[in-house]
């Protein structure tokens, strides 16, 4: 029985009514990691942002079921949704920059889901947050809780950030391009960091990426998306091993590798553009056709 | 570059401090009035009418600035006028600030409807002409310092709205909204807690610019005796009152225009100053 189950999930752009995902489905298993890949614009961070909620207000979901361990998060009223999301799912965000309060200190930022959500005294609440600290190897956390995130590093927010979503033992966290913004060095421990905290929380992870070689490394499915539709839904070994769908390997073939530097960054091809698009295109046929 | 940077650093600290400096000893002279006043600011003494200031030939040792035509000390009348300007500057300054943050952080955060509601209002209020509607309010209310204060909130709240409006929406579409969203946090509460923090230095700033305002506008309606009754002075109807003697004794005119003039002008220096130090681009 998988903890998040996504059904035909479909998101329109308010007033245009432009479709940004068009029926959308997918199965995250308790524990289990799953990649969602696609280029920019194919509507990887806007299925992350439906399931928690926090859709650009220009975005409304018009159809579709969002299953959050057993209950449809968008038959709830908004109170009783945000409550449910909050104490069973969390986000890794993708700026560290911008993703902490800039006039708040660190503490109550960790803190405050604790107390508002679950119901902890306060002083329970900073334990916690002292502990879920030293678990991403910040070396002061007393420090830390106190500082205001401009007194800190990238690499170090990016840490507290994914401190923070742990810190209420959820059950599903979005990582919505986690690295995108650090440089590499940092990327790769920070991926390791995810990776470490997930297996040993047991969180299901839905991660949210456009490296495919991150893919490979964290992943046990993945999702492939272009123009809001799922091209291809896999596991991991699978898809590296044979790509099904023509757009998944001309994807596989446009990622750099560094063994083969002649081989790299072979555009995907305009056929296959074409191709994928007209799938869309028939996709939203068979929609207005009922 | 670096030496540039400085120098403005420097004068924006020197800055700050004059305008500071002044605003705190001009609101201690107006607080300690009734106590250090040398005379009573009602007294009239007809003998000693049009008396010069202390550093003119044939003054009064008595009268520091000199006396009006009703012989009333100069300075005791600036002192005690200087309470009416910041009671007016304070209390409708932070009155403003409080009224036009709150509107322009429901607008700026919340969008929609509230938003389209609060910006078409605003933009209806702001094409009455402030003067004569503030005039219209004082006709309406009657003369009297509540009077006056009301008249500056509903009149200028709208300068704060708009600025706040448009701060609030930047900070709405930053990443910590969406993440204190995801942990559970309402929208109000969201508004208040995560919103207002950062808004605040560009409130504080706009409320320094405002209590300056608030001052030249008491001075204008009590220009033209729509303020608190005659008998408490003011330095809009000193002003008034010295524009019409100014061939025979300049200074009833003179030294409540530079306590006026100073007041504002650091005020408005302050904001400046503020500004610079808050200011995260030019920090």
């Amino acid at each position: 029985m998988s903890f998040l189950r996504v059904e035909n999930l479909c998101v329109d752009l308010k007033g245009s009514g432009d479709r940004l995902l068009r029926g959308v489905s997918l199965n995250v298993g308790a524990g289990e990691v799953m990649g969602l890949v696609g280029e920019s614009g194919a509507g990887k961070s806007m299925i992350g942002k439906a399931i928690l909620g926090i859709l650009p207000r220009s975005a409304g979901v018009v159809d579709g079921v969002i299953e959050l361990d057993g209950e449809n998060l968008l038959a709830l009223p908004p109170k009783v949704r945000r409550q449910r999301i909050g104490a069973k799912a969390a986000l890794i965000p993708q700026d560290p920059l911008t993703a902490l309060n800039p006039s708040r200190r660190i503490a109550p930022q960790i803190t405050d889901r604790l107390v508002d959500i679950l119901g902890w005294d306060r002083a329970r609440a900073n334990d916690r947050a002292r502990e879920i600290l030293a678990e991403v190897h910040i070396a002061d956390p007393d420090r830390v809780l106190r500082s205001y995130p401009h007194e800190l590093s990238g690499g170090m927010r990016q840490r507290i950030l994914i401190a923070s979503a742990f810190a209420a033992e959820p059950k599903l966290i979005v990582a919505d391009e986690p690295t995108t913004a650090l440089d590499v060095t940092v990327q790769k421990q920070i991926l390791r960091l995810i990776r470490d905290m997930q297996a040993r929380h047991g969180t299901a992870l839905l991660f949210v990426t456009h490296d495919l070689g991150v893919v490979a490394k964290i992943c046990q499915k993945m999702t492939v998306l272009y123009g809001g539709l799922v091209v291809e839904q896999t596991d991991v070994h699978g898809f590296f091993r044979a790509p099904a769908h023509p757009y998944s390997r001309a994807l596989l073939a446009a990622t750099p590798r560094h063994d083969d530097p002649a081989a790299s960054l072979n555009p995907v091809p305009d056929d296959i553009i074409q191709a994928v698009r007209a799938e869309v295109a028939a996709a939203d046929r068979n929609w207005r056709n009922g | 570059m670096l030496d540039g940077r400085g120098k403005t650093r420097r004068r924006a600290g020197a800055r700050l401090w004059l305008s500071a400096g002044w605003l705190v000893l001009a609101l201690g002279a107006a607080l300690l009035a009734p106590w250090i006043a040398p005379h009573d600011p009602l007294a009239q003494d007809l003998f000693a009418g049009r008396m010069p200031p202390i550093w003119v030939q044939g003054a009064d040792p008595l009268y520091w600035l000199g006396t009006d035509s009703l012989g009333r000390d100069v300075l005791s009348r600036i002192l005690h006028g200087g309470r009416v300007a910041f009671a007016v500057a304070l209390v409708a300054g932070v009155a403003t600030a409080a009224l036009g943050a709150l509107l322009g952080l429901l607008a700026g955060f919340y969008r929609g409807w509230v938003d389209v509601l609060i910006s078409r209002f605003i933009d209806i209020w702001m094409a009455f002409p402030p003067v004569l509607f503030s005039i219209l309010l004082i006709a309406v209310m009657g003369p009297g310092l509540t009077s006056i204060i009301i008249a500056i909130v509903v009149i200028d709240w709208t300068r704060f709205a708009r600025v706040v409006r448009a701060e609030a929406m930047g900070q709405g579409a930053m990443d910590y909204v969406a993440s204190a969203q995801v942990a559970g946090r309402g929208r109000f509460s969201t508004m208040i807690v995560e919103i207002l923090p950062n808004v605040l230095p560009t409130i504080v700033v706009l409320l320094t610019l405002e209590m300056g305002i608030a001052v030249i506008v008491e001075a204008i309606l009590s220009f033209v005796n729509l303020s608190i009754s005659t008998d408490s002075p003011t330095w809009g109807s000193m002003i008034a009152e010295g524009r019409t003697s100014i061939h025979q004794a300049w200074w009833v005119l003179v030294f409540p225009l530079i306590a006026l003039f100073l007041t504002v002008l650091s005020f408005s220096q302050l904001g400046e100053g503020l500004k610079d130090r808050f200011d995260p681009v030019l920090r």
